[in-house]
Parts: C-alpha cells; sequence; structure tokens
C-alpha cells in the first residue's frame, strides 16, 4: 500500500498519482501544489511527509468578516499594520516551522510570521489594507494550518510572562560567583601583605553582592516562612529563611566589627542552588493547558438571523445572544447556548458533556442544551438563556472552581519540617547554654553556628529534584502533569474512579454482532450500497465493517432523519434503522433490549435482525483493573444508560463499583462522598461532564485521544495510547516518594557532621563553603541517578 | 598598589556589564521560547542555497492571492 507524499497516511480508498507522488486525497495533493509552486518544496526535504490533510473549513470561519469578533483576537492594529497570534495544533516538526516562517512566500502582504513550537503557535504581523483576518485565516487552513480558535479568546486579552524566577535565579549566581571569587584570597592566603591591606574592600564589596540575594533572591522563602509562622504550620521554609538570615546577619557583624570574612559565600550558594531546584521543579508543558473550562471548548461567535429580516444571516459573538434570538447550528458545528429546536433535524452528539454514548435526535419542540454537537444538516434554534446561565456552564459556579487547588495537601517536606525545626531549635537553645556555662564569649558564635549548617538546603532540594526529573520522564512517555505536587498525591491514592465513555471506552465502537435471520449475497450487496450513502456514524461505523461487496448505484435512496434509511435496487427494498422505523408495527420479534445500540434491518418489508453495537474497551483496561484492584478502591461512573452494565461486571473485578447514569452534578458529589470517608480519590475522566469530578477529586487526570485538542481542567493528561501504564505511573509515583525518604536521610547524616563542627566552635567560614554545596550537590546527583533508574524501568515496560 | 583598585573596577564591570545584558536578554523575551530558534537556525543555509535554483520553475504557478479573492 502507498503512503501519501503530504500526509504520511496509508491511502486506503484512493490513490492519486500526481507528479510521480502519490497522495491519500485531494486536500493533500492541493497543499502539494500550493507548496510547490511557491518555492516552497523544501518543506518535503526537510521531515518526511511532514503535512496533515487540511480539513473542511468552507463557511467555519465566516464570523471573521465580523470586524468587532476579529479585532478581539488581535493583538496590534494601527494603520493597516495588524499582528495576530493563533494557536495551531498541528504545529508538530521543523517542516511546519519552516512552512509557516515563510508564509510571505504564499501571500505578499504577510509581513513577518514567527513560529513557537513549544507554545504551538504562530503570531503573524500582516498588511491589512490588503489582506483581512479572515483571509489569512483561510490561507492557513489551505496549507493545512487551521488555527484553533475559542471563546477563550475571545476573553483574556494580556497574559503576561512571570519571569521573575529566572531574574531571581540570574542574581542569585551571579552574586555567588562573585562573592565566592573575592573570597577566595582570604580562605588560602591568611597572611599575605597586601591581602590584609586590601580585605576591607573584598568585605564590602561581598557585603554589596549579598544585598540583592537575601533581600530580592530570597524573598519567596523569607515571606513564605512568616506567613508559616503566622499560620502555626511550620514548613521547610522557615529553617531556611532562618539559615539565610543568621548567615547574613553573622557575617554583616563579621565585617563590621572586622572579626572575619563571614558566610557571605555560602550563603548566596545557598539561596542559588534553592532556586536552582525551584527552577528544575518548574518543567511546564506550554502546548497543553490544565486550566481549561467550558470557555475554551465553546465557539467564539454563531452564525444569527437578523431579527427585523429573518432571511439575513449574520455573524454574533456568542457573548452577546439574549433569549430570544434566533441561531443557525450548522452540521459539525457546537450549539453554545441553551434553546428551543424550531427548525430541521437535530442529532445531537453530547458524549462530551454528558457521557451519552449515542447521538440523541431531537424534534423541533424540543429543549437543547449548550455543549452539544450538531451531527446532521443545518438546524434553527431559539435561544433560552445566555451562555453563562446555560444548564452546562452553571457547573462552573460550583465552589470547587474557586478554591485554590494548594490548599490542604501537606507535602512528605512539609511534614518532616516541622520536627526538624523544632529539633535544630532546641539543639541551638541546648548547645548555647552549655557554652554559656563553659565559656561565655563563643556562645553566640555557636548558637548561630548550628542554624548555619542545620539550614536544610540538601533537605529542600531532595523533592524538587526527584519530583521534577519524575515529571520529565512521564512527559516523555506521553504522561503530562501540572506540577511536580502532583506526583506526590498520585503516591498517596487509594481510590480510582472512571469515567465511562470515552475514558474506559474508545471514541469510535467497532464490535458489531448481527443477530437474527442471515441475509442472502444479494440483500448484504443492498445494505452495504445503502450505508454508504448515510452520513450517520452509525452507518459509516457498520459500512465500515461490512466487506466492500459489489457496490452498486441505488435507483433510490431516502433518509428520514432521527429514523433510519431507506434504498431500493431492482425493486428490493432494504430499510435500516430504529426498529419502529423497519419493524412497521409487526411484533413478530422481541424487542431488542433498549438500553443497547442497535441497527434494525428489514428487507422488503420482511424484518430480517439487528446489529448490536457494543464498545470498544481501551487496550489493557482488565490489566488495569486487576492490577489497581490489589491496593485500591475502584468505581465506574457514567453518565450512559445501563446497557453494557452486565459485559463490565463480567470484566471487572468483582468489588469494582458501577454507577450508571450520572450527571456531571452527581458524579462531584459522588466523589465528595467518597472523600467525607477519608479516601483519597484518583479521578480519571475525559469530557467536560467530568470536570466538577476532576477539580473535587485528590488527583483528576484526563485521557485524550489527541493531547492538543481540549481537555477539560485537570491536574494531568494522559495520552489514550498509554492508558495501559497508569498502574506502572502510579507505582513510579509511591517509588519516587521513596527516593526522597533516602535522600532525606543522607542529607540528616550532612547535618549530623554539620552540626558535630558547630557544637565544638569550629566552623569555620570554609569549612561550611565546602560542606554547603557538598551536600547540596550529592543529594542532586543521588536522586538524579535513581530516578534515572527508575525510568529505565519505565522504558522496559513499555517495549512489552 | 593601587592598581589593585582599578582591576577591581573593571572586574565588578566587567560582571556587571554581562549581568545587565543577561537581563535584558530575558526582558526581550529571549528565554521564552527555547526551542524555536534551535530549528530555525539551521533553515537559513538552505534558503540561499534555494534561492540559486528557483529559475527554472513551473510556468503557471497557482497564486493564492487569487484564490483568496
Amino acid at each position: 500500500m502507498e503512503s501519501c507524499f503530504h500526509c504520511g497516511d496509508d491511502c486506503t480508498t484512493t490513490v492519486i498519482e500526481h507528479q510521480d507522488k502519490h497522495f491519500c486525497c485531494h486536500g493533500c495533493k492541493t497543499v502539494f501544489d500550493i507548496l510547490n509552486d511557491n518555492d516552497l518544496s523544501y518543506y518535503y526535504e526537510l521531515e518526511q511527509s511532514p503535512g496533515t490533510t487540511p480539513s473542511r473549513f468552507e463557511g467555519k470561519f465566516d464570523f471573521l468578516e465580523n470586524d468587532v469578533i476579529a479585532k478581539k483576537l488581535l493583538e496590534f492594529d494601527e494603520q493597516d499594520v495588524q499582528v495576530v497570534t493563533f494557536v495551531v495544533p498541528s504545529i508538530h516538526c521543523s517542516s511546519c516551522i519552516w512552512v509557516l516562517e515563510n508564509l510571505n512566500k504564499l501571500h505578499p502582504d504577510v509581513t513577518t510570521s514567527q513560529v513557537n513550537f513549544p507554545k504551538k503557535s504562530v503570531r503573524i504581523t500582516y498588511n491589512s489594507a490588503q489582506l483581512n483576518l479572515h483571509q489569512l485565516v483561510l490561507l492557513l487552513c489551505k496549507i493545512g494550518y487551521e488555527p484553533y480558535i475559542s471563546l477563550d479568546d475571545a476573553t483574556k486579552k494580556t497574559s503576561t510572562i512571570d519571569r521573575s524566577l529566572i531574574y531571581k535565579l540570574g542574581i542569585a549566581g551571579f552574586a555567588f560567583g562573585n562573592i565566592m571569587f573575592l573570597s577566595f584570597p582570604e580562605y588560602f592566603e591568611v597572611s599575605e601583605f597586601w591581602l590584609e591591606r586590601y580585605k576591607y574592600i573584598f568585605r564590602w564589596l561581598m557585603f554589596v553582592f549579598a544585598l540583592p540575594v537575601v533581600f530580592y533572591s530570597g524573598s519567596d522563602y523569607l515571606v513564605s516562612a512568616y506567613k508559616s509562622v503566622r499560620s502555626r504550620m511550620l514548613n521547610i521554609d522557615v529553617p531556611i529563611a532562618i539559615g539565610i538570615l543568621v548567615l547574613f546577619l553573622r557575617s554583616t557583624v563579621e565585617i563590621v566589627m572586622d572579626w572575619g570574612t563571614g558566610f557571605l559565600d555560602s550563603m548566596a550558594g545557598l539561596v542559588f542552588f534553592l532556586l536552582l531546584g525551584k527552577f528544575f521543579q518548574q518543567k511546564t508543558y506550554s502546548f497543553l493547558s490544565f486550566e481549561r473550562d467550558y470557555k475554551s471548548y465553546f465557539p467564539i461567535a454563531v452564525t444569527r438571523l437578523n431579527k427585523a429580516d429573518s432571511s439575513k444571516e449574520e455573524q454574533a459573538q456568542v457573548y452577546d445572544l439574549v433569549a430570544g434570538d434566533r441561531i443557525v447550528i450548522r452540521n459539525g458545528e457546537l450549539i453554545p447556548v441553551d434553546g428551543i429546536l424550531i427548525k430541521g433535524n437535530a442529532l445531537i452528539d453530547y458524549s462530551f458533556v454528558t457521557g451519552e454514548a449515542e447521538p440523541v435526535s431531537k424534534n423541533s419542540g424540543d429543549k437543547l442544551y449548550a455543549g452539544g454537537r450538531q451531527q446532521a444538516g443545518v438546524i434553527e434554534l431559539d435561544v433560552l438563556k445566555s451562555v453563562e446561565q446555560s444548564y452546562l456552564t452553571q457547573l462552573w459556579s460550583n465552589e470547587i472552581f474557586n478554591k485554590s487547588a494548594e490548599s490542604l495537601f501537606q507535602s512528605i517536606t512539609d511534614q518532616i519540617s516541622k520536627r526538624f525545626t523544632i529539633s535544630i531549635l532546641s539543639i541551638a537553645v541546648l548547645a548555647t547554654m552549655f557554652w554559656l556555662w563553659y565559656q561565655p564569649s563563643l556562645a553566640l558564635n555557636v548558637f548561630t553556628a548550628v542554624l548555619i549548617v542545620a539550614c536544610p538546603c540538601a533537605i529542600a532540594l531532595a523533592a524538587p529534584f526527584t519530583l521534577g526529573n519524575l515529571l520529565r520522564i512521564f512527559g516523555k512517555h506521553k504522561f503530562y502533569l501540572k506540577n511536580s505536587s502532583i506526583i506526590e498525591q498520585l503516591a498517596s491514592i487509594d481510590t480510582v474512579v472512571f469515567d465511562k465513555t470515552g475514558t474506559l471506552t474508545t471514541s469510535h465502537k467497532s464490535v458489531i454482532t448481527y443477530e437474527g435471520i442471515a441475509l442472502t449475497v444479494d440483500e448484504q450487496s443492498l445494505l452495504t450500497s445503502t450505508l454508504r450513502a448515510s452520513n450517520h456514524p452509525l452507518s459509516r461505523s457498520l459500512y465500515g465493517m461490512l466487506q466492500e461487496n459489489n457496490i452498486s448505484s441505488l435507483d433510490d435512496f431516502s433518509e428520514e432523519i432521527g429514523k433510519g434509511i431507506t434504498g431500493v435496487l431492482n425493486n428490493n427494498r432494504v430499510k435500516v434503522g430504529s426498529y419502529a422505523f423497519v419493524s412497521d408495527g409487526s411484533s413478530a420479534f422481541a424487542k431488542a433490549d433498549l438500553n443497547q445500540t442497535t441497527v434494525h434491518i428489514s428487507a422488503n418489508e420482511v424484518y430480517k435482525g439487528c446489529y448490536v453495537f457494543y464498545n470498544e474497551y481501551r487496550d489493557g483496561m482488565k490489566h488495569v483493573f486487576d492490577t489497581l484492584s490489589v491496593d485500591c478502591d475502584l468505581a465506574v461512573l457514567s453518565g450512559d444508560n445501563e446497557g453494557e452494565k452486565e459485559h463490565l461486571e463480567n470484566i471487572l473485578p468483582k468489588n469494582t463499583a458501577l454507577v450508571f447514569n450520572q450527571k456531571p452534578g452527581d458524579k462531584l458529589n459522588y466523589i465528595k462522598e467518597l472523600q467525607s470517608h477519608g479516601k483519597k480519590v484518583l479521578m480519571i475522566g475525559d469530557g467536560l461532564n467530568d470536570a466538577g469530578a476532576l477539580a473535587q477529586s485528590n488527583v483528576g487526570l484526563v485521557i485524550s485521544e489527541n493531547v492538543n485538542v481540549f481537555s477539560p481542567a485537570c491536574d494531568g493528561i494522559i495520552d489514550a495510547t498509554r492508558f495501559k501504564n497508569i498502574t506502572t505511573f502510579i507505582d513510579l509515583s509511591r517509588k519516587g516518594k521513596k527516593v526522597i525518604q533516602y535522600a532525606f536521610i543522607f542529607s540528616l547524616i550532612y547535618n549530623l557532621v554539620g552540626l558535630g563542627f558547630a557544637i565544638s566552635g569550629h566552623l569555620a567560614p570554609v569549612v561550611a563553603a565546602i560542606l554547603m554545596p557538598l551536600s547540596s550537590i550529592s543529594i542532586v546527583v543521588f536522586t538524579t541517578i535513581y530516578t534515572y533508574f527508575l525510568g529505565r524501568k519505565l522504558n522496559h515496560k513499555t517495549t512489552i | 598598589m593601587n592598581i589593585i583598585y582599578m582591576l577591581l573596577a573593571i572586574s565588578v564591570c566587567v560582571a556587571v556589564i554581562f549581568f545587565v545584558a543577561f537581563i535584558l536578554s530575558v526582558k526581550k523575551g529571549q528565554y521564552d521560547d527555547t526551542y524555536t530558534p534551535s530549528v530555525r537556525m539551521l533553515f537559513d543555509d538552505e534558503l540561499i542555497k534555494e534561492k540559486g535554483t528557483d529559475s527554472a520553475k513551473s510556468n503557471q504557478p497557482i497564486l493564492l492571492k487569487d484564490q483568496l479573492k
């Protein structure tokens, strides 16, 4: 089989030969022609088959002709120069970067375009006198780079990037290097003539360099320590802040009183290493968003019929819709507001918002809820409520979406830091009391020395580096987490709740069985020909399963939306559809279970039988459930009916709770109920209907067939192909927690050695300057090597 | 021995110059996207090579400008 020169897919149905190359469809061929004729064929030299098949976009972006909507998307707009940034999910390789940055070759009015690959976005400057936003978007669509524009783009205008951590790290590193440099001479050549003479300048220079380190770079630790003392929760920042302050104050006193050089280099090094840990932990996946709500799923605009003259269509912003407006929804478009169906046949796919697996057909006069996707033809509906008041969007007014996420969870570092802080404070006091009695002049010296060496730099670095490493390892295996503290929470879960539709099942149904009288060859050929003409999702998947035998053009074909289809050839008539449509009232055959998805067949008005569709469950589901059931409670929540209950009971472990007909709010409450019994819940879902449960649960993960398209707010996103690895991910998180514990023991040994120096009154600046970086670096090396070995195991498992 | 003062002043000045350069580069957004420039860098050579060869090109290019109207 040939694979497409443009997109690399196998050419299954048709092969188009063009310029000695094979293409899978005309879309791909057109893109090739466009690029080839505009001197952009280098696109195909950079990477093998880099393209994406352009999707259907006629009319989809008409709303951009509306200036008010277009203005909302623009970043800059003055004197014929407009700047716009689009998110383009199909950016995936260096060819993509190249072709998008050479847009000016395709259209002379594009001035510059710049791709941000990690964000999958492109920023385009163009001449708006010659080219408007709509034409620009069409240009992108034509070469297969369709931008993703949603309601979210209309609301947020300026996003400021927080770069303060880079500044802080830069300043700390700069000061650390310079102070180290300046303090070196005094460590080795103590009695040199010129050193004696100039040491004061050296010391005061160090002091000047140290000021921004304490008061800018270290400010986070000081503020956090102050807050934690006030709320009486001693976190790890308290001993760190004590360490920083004591180091700084004692050094200042030593410099002012001309007692010595102080410990400013250790202090700057400490802050630098801590910030480095923080920076390392901040692995972000800029092309993913974990904070999305319905806004990034909903369209920005919709076609509205003019009130005065209802034959005129206009593009209206979704936020401007009010009750009473009449809107038009085309095939494949999303219903953005609650409304009443007025005209047309509605077949609405609610699977993403309610979890119902099957598209629902509605008749005029029925209420349609926001979030459904129309699957058949054009419909008109009257708006009942504005977008914020719609049934679905009201879920986001639940208090769980306003609660700050970092509230109650106590990390493993926080757990030990309380005991740690109290014990070093008491050691410091005891040691001081001893020296007050033994040799009072050294007492203050010892007190500060204990606080300095006890500063838990290594402890504070253990978690960031272990978790940061794991985060990267997970990312390589297509398991993307919002931040590293999720790993610790994942390690402590004891209950796992799954959504059914879309999470346990794949999005396409392919297990189909036939029940009834066997069809003759002629009937089968007629059936396939009939199915071929229909666009209904069930017809498509049934057609895909049946062998292509003798496709012939039909004499007559009719489709009654929501009921079924009829095909006629050589006076033979076949009817395919719902039981009521096919059987014509005769109840000779027992009605199949209503909850099952069935397609019934009759030939020449004689009922033949039905095809039953089963949900196809994800690869390795049984393995995941069996492994998890060893140490976790399991549950499956579904917004769907009970049709699959028996089937699920057979495959899943006996103690799995199965709950059906759950509305989005019910799912949230189910999780809440589990948590009130002290359970730590992991929720795994996929759609908007799980959004509440995902926010309520301790850890909410989303399964996604394509990580670039919309997924609701969550703590992590798993690529659907890695579903079977979930157990390994949880296992690795638990092992990661172990690594942190080992690192703690390791760093406590360093602290004890340091305390030995401190209590005996021998802590020279050079000892501190060696001990502190040594402990930090060895902890970093230890955790990195250990997690690397853990990651190797994961590689091994996924290759099997 | 007063040369020490001058050497110190120079070394600190050089350090500060680099430090300011770093801060400015962060401010200008050079650290916001650390991946794309590494790929973009490799394109420039190829573009020059290509310009030399595009004299013999197909006679009827599809003009997107016309298609969009």
